[in-house]
C-alpha cells in the first residue's frame, strides 16, 4: 500500500497551485512562467489558440510531464517530488477526460468503466456492477454497456470515457477538448453533464478548449493562455470584457490582430517569384 | 563520415542502454504481472495459439525438404538410415529454436509492437498512467512472460511437426521407403537429453529476446503511424539479427 501523500499547509479554497511554469518541448518554449490557480469545487476554463501548450498543462499537473523549473502543487503536494507510488496514490484523487476518450479498445464499455475499480477496490462484483451501471446512467448509456469502443460514435466514447473518470469519485477531473467535433446534441448532453457533476458532486472540473462560448457558459472562471504565458484571468464575464486586442480577436475568432493565422513565411511575392 | 559514423554508434549505444533499463523496468513490474494470471493466459492466446497455423505449417515443409535433401545426400553412402538422425539433430540443435524464434518475432512480434504503439498513439497508456495503473505492470510484464512462455512450446510443436507426423517421417519412411524402426531407433540412439536442453534453452533465450524488442519498439515508438510502421519493422528486423546472433553466442557455449 503506498502512503498517502501530506498536503503542506495550502489554501482550503485552491486545489491546483502552479507557480512560475517553464516548459519547453524540443527548442519550442511551451511555458514562460505562468501561474495558475485551480479553486476547489469550480470549474475553471483553460482557453487558448490550438498550439499553446493547454493539453501539456494537463499533463503536467497529473505528473505525466515534468516542468523545467516551477512547482504543481495539488491540494497543497508538489505532484513532481513525489516518488511513483506516492505519485500514483495521488492520481487516482484525479480523473482525466483524454480528448480521443482513449478507451482501452481490447474491453468492452462496462468492463472500461469498472477496470479502476477491479484495480484500485477490493469491492465485490456485485457492488462494482451497481457503481458502472450507477456512471453509465448519469452518462446516457447504460444500454451501451455491451458494445466495444470501435461501435461507438465519438460523442459516446467521450461519454464513456467522462464515466470511466469519475469511476473512483475523484475530486478533479481535468476535461482535454470535449466538445471538439461534437454534435449539438452530444455537445450540450456533455456540458450539462459537466455542470452536474460539478454541482452535485462538489467536483473541481479544470477544461481545456477553445470553444470559447460553450465553455464560457458553464466556466465560474477561465484563463486565457497564449505565447506562454497568462494573457487573462478572472469570471466568464471578465473575460469577455478584458481590452486586451489578444483576447478579443481570440474570443470573436477575428483573423486580423495580434494572433497571427499565417506561420511566420516571406511574403508570398517573394515565394511565388523565387526560384523553387 | 567519420562524424556520421560517431553519431550512429553513439544512437546505438544509447538505445541499447534505454533497451536495458527498460528491461529492467519489465522484470521489476513480473511479479504483479504474476499476480493476474488472466492477462498472462489471454496473452499466450494472442502470441502463441495464434501463431500454430504458421508454425504448423512451417515445421512440417522443414520436416519434408530436410528429409529429401539428406536422403539424397545420405542414399549415396548407403546411409539412408541415418536420415532421420540428420533431420532431428538439426531440427532439435538448430533449425526448431532458431526458426520458431524468426516466424515468432514475424508473426507475434510483430503484432506486438503495433498493438503497444497504437496503445500508446491513442492515449490509453497515457489514460492508464492518470487512473494510477502502471502500464509495465498490465500491458508489458503480461506480454513479456507470455512471450517466454510461448517461445519453447512453439518450438516443440514445430520439432514434432518437422521430425514425425507428416513432416521428416511422411517423406522418409511413407514415400522414400526407410523402414519405420530405423528411422526412430536411429533418431533415440543417437540424441540425448544434452540436445533437448540445448533447444529448450534457445528457445527461452529468443522468446525472451524477442518479446522484450516487440515491446522496446512498440512502448518507444512516435505516436504516429510512420512511428507504429517503423517500430513493427524494427521489431522483425532487430529480433531476426539478434536471435542469428544470439545463436551463434548460445552454440558456441555448449559445444566448448
Amino acid at each position: 500500500m503506498p502512503p498517502i501523500p501530506q498536503p503542506s499547509a495550502a489554501d482550503s479554497a485552491t486545489l491546483v497551485r502552479v507557480r512560475g511554469l517553464h516548459f519547453s518541448r524540443g527548442t519550442r518554449k511551451i511555458y514562460d512562467g505562468v501561474d495558475v490557480d485551480i479553486p476547489r469545487g469550480k470549474v475553471t476554463a483553460i482557453l487558448g489558440p490550438s498550439g499553446t501548450g493547454k493539453t501539456t498543462l494537463l499533463r503536467i499537473i497529473g505528473g505525466q510531464w515534468r516542468p523545467e523549473t516551477g512547482a504543481v502543487e495539488f491540494d497543497g503536494i508538489n505532484v513532481h517530488r513525489l516518488g511513483r507510488s506516492e505519485l500514483y496514490a495521488l492520481r487516482k484523487r484525479m480523473g482525466m477526460l483524454f480528448q480521443n476518450g482513449a478507451l482501452l479498445t481490447d474491453l468492452s464499455v462496462y468492463e472500461n468503466i469498472a477496470f479502476p475499480l477491479r484495480e484500485h477496490t477490493r469491492l465485490p462484483e456485485n457492488a462494482i456492477r451497481d457503481i458502472v451501471l450507477m456512471k453509465l446512467e448519469a452518462v446516457g448509456l447504460r444500454g451501451a454497456r455491451d458494445l466495444y469502443p470501435e461501435e461507438l460514435s465519438g460523442g459516446m466514447s467521450r461519454r464513456v470515457a467522462l464515466a470511466r473518470a469519475i469511476a473512483l469519485d475523484p475530486e478533479m477531473v481535468m476535461y482535454d477538448e470535449p466538445f471538439t467535433g461534437q454534435d449539438p446534441i452530444s455537445m450540450g448532453v456533455l456540458m450539462r453533464l459537466i455542470r452536474s457533476l460539478n454541482q452535485s458532486l462538489g467536483i473541481t472540473s479544470v477544461i481545456v478548449s477553445h470553444d470559447v462560448d460553450e465553455v464560457l457558459s458553464i466556466a465560474d472562471q477561465a484563463y486565457v493562455i497564449a505565447n506562454g504565458q497568462v494573457l487573462a484571468r478572472g469570471t466568464p464575464d471578465e473575460i469577455r470584457a478584458s481590452p486586451l486586442e489578444y483576447v478579443q480577436q481570440f474570443l470573436q475568432g477575428r483573423p486580423d490582430g495580434p494572433v497571427a493565422f499565417h506561420y511566420k513565411a516571406r511574403s508570398l511575392r517573394d515565394d511565388l517569384l523565387g526560384s523553387a | 563520415m567519420i562524424a556520421n559514423l560517431g553519431a550512429v554508434l553513439g544512437n546505438f549505444v544509447a538505445g541499447l542502454g534505454r533497451a536495458q533499463f527498460f528491461l529492467l523496468a519489465i522484470l521489476r513490474a513480473v511479479p504483479a504481472a504474476l499476480l493476474r494470471p488472466s492477462l498472462i493466459v489471454r496473452q499466450l492466446y494472442m502470441s502463441g495459439v495464434l501463431s500454430l497455423i504458421i508454425i504448423v505449417i512451417s515445421g512440417m515443409f522443414i520436416g519434408m525438404v530436410l528429409s529429401l535433401q539428406a536422403h539424397h545426400a545420405l542414399v549415396r553412402f548407403g546411409a539412408a538410415d541415418s536420415v532421420g538422425v540428420l533431420v532431428a539433430l538439426s531440427i532439435i540443435r538448430e533449425l526448431g529454436p532458431v526458426v520458431t524464434a524468426l516466424l515468432f518475432a514475424g508473426r507475434a512480434g510483430s503484432a506486438l509492437a503495433a498493438e503497444i504503439g497504437l496503445m500508446r498513439a491513442t492515449d490509453q497508456l497515457s489514460a492508464m498512467e492518470m487512473m494510477a495503473v502502471d502500464p509495465m505492470r498490465h500491458v508489458i510484464a503480461p506480454r513479456f512472460i507470455a512471450g517466454l512462455l510461448a517461445m519453447p512450446i512453439l518450438t516443440a510443436i514445430f520439432s514434432v511437426m518437422a521430425i514425425g507426423v507428416v513432416g521428416g517421417h511422411l517423406i522418409t519412411v511413407d514415400l522414400l521407403g526407410v523402414d519405420a524402426g530405423s528411422y526412430w531407433s536411429q533418431i533415440r540412439a543417437n540424441t540425448d537429453i544434452h540436445d533437448l536442453n540445448q533447444c529448450f534453452i534457445k528457445a527461452t533465450v529468443f522468446g525472451a529476446v524477442v518479446s522484450w524488442i516487440a515491446v522496446y519498439q512498440g512502448y518507444h515508438s512516435p505516436p504516429t503511424s510512420e512511428g507504429v510502421s517503423r517500430a513493427t519493422t524494427s521489431t522483425v528486423v532487430v529480433s531476426s539479427l539478434s536471435v542469428l546472433a544470439m545463436d551463434f553466442v548460445l552454440t558456441a557455449f555448449m559445444f566448448r
